[in-house]
């Protein structure tokens, strides 16, 4: 399992990020993800894959300002 | 014992507040007295390091007098680390216009405004700006009414558009960044770019906070390790759920105070 934004999740590990973005969809443009407490580029989204214990971390924005 | 009035050190033999009044100033009429940060009508004791402002309402203070005036209302310890802070504001519509003058009645020492649009009618509704401003480039309308509240807040303006390219070199200097934006892809966009490209820099960010649903459902929230996020979570602007004003104050007194924090030492939202 891993935890995402404190929730537990099953069924996640060997997931890419991408993938758990689009599961859990978030639209990517909009988040920023941290990953263990280290931020994640965007551009490593599809590659990085996602291991038991895990803690995730993902900021949707939503506009106004 | 040494104590500081009216922003000057001074050596001092009164021993309490009202002493020291009658000493300096021939009637109590129209005197405010600050002491150590804090308005005053009662007579206290006066110790070593002490800070009191007397300022006679109505006169126009000379110019060495005017910036303790000014700060009299701080607390002293407090403005000393607000006044040594450099902050970035992203953005100068309902949430920064408002975070950067919160920040410059605080008596912030460095402002760094940043963006690339002109202030228009629409934007009245919310933002910090007046009629007579509507033309001007936000950067130059924000820091001209910067300077009326506060001249002793040194800013600086960059009237740019950001983008991943440019976000590195134009925040690299400033202690703390203020996202601002009103677009969620920008957000998203300068959020990952100053995690990724400026490490270890802080970022107070805002999401969730149109419309006028309850004051109560805006936060601030420590949710990464640099990263504070204030608002709802969840309001987005759209048709039928526009800005207004006072939900965007709040929102963005939420950021100011979080960025006042941080310039504390304090870590935690």
């Amino acid at each position: 399992m891993i935890r995402l934004n404190g929730r537990i999740i099953e069924n996640a590990v060997g997931l890419t990020l991408a993938q758990l973005i689009e599961r859990e969809r978030y639209t990517p443009s909009l988040v920023a993800v941290e990953c263990n407490e280290e931020i994640v580029c965007r551009s490593a989204y599809p590659h990085r894959v996602l291991a038991e214990g895990d803690v995730v971390e993902v900021v949707h924005f939503v506009g106004g300002g | 014992m040494r104590i500081r009035m009216n922003g000057k050190p001074m050596q001092c033999d009164a021993t309490s507040l009202w002493k020291l009044r009658e000493e300096r100033y021939q009637t109590s009429k129209h005197l405010v007295v600050i002491f150590n940060g804090f308005q005053t009508d009662q007579d206290l004791a006066l110790s070593e390091g002490d800070e009191v402002v007397f300022i006679e309402k109505g006169r126009i203070p000379q110019r060495d007098e005017f910036e303790a005036m000014l700060s009299a209302r701080h607390t002293p310890h407090v403005y000393e680390r607000v006044r040594r802070a450099r902050v970035a504001v992203a953005g100068l519509g309902g949430l920064g216009s408002t975070v950067a003058v919160a920040l410059a009645r605080t008596g912030i020492g460095f402002l760094h405004l940043v963006d690339f649009d002109i202030v228009e009618p629409s934007n009245l509704n919310r933002q910090q700006y007046g009629v007579r401003h509507l033309g001007q480039h936000k950067t130059e309308a924000l820091a001209t009414i910067i300077g009326e509240i506060n001249p002793y807040v040194r800013v600086h303006f960059d009237t740019v558009r950001v983008c991943e390219q440019n976000i590195a070199p134009l925040f690299r200097e400033d202690d703390i960044v203020c996202e601002a934006f009103d677009r969620a892809d920008a957000k998203a966009m300068l959020v990952n770019g100053v995690l990724e490209h400026l490490p270890g820099k802080k970022i107070v960010a805002a999401s969730g906070l149109a419309g006028y649903e309850s004051s109560n459902t805006i936060t601030t929230r420590k949710v990464m390790k640099y990263l504070y996020l204030c608002g709802d979570g969840d309001s987005d602007a759209r048709p039928g759920r526009g800005l207004m004003a006072p939900r965007v104050s709040i929102c963005a007194g939420h950021q100011a105070n979080m960025i006042l924090r941080l310039i504390q030492g304090s870590e935690d939202a």
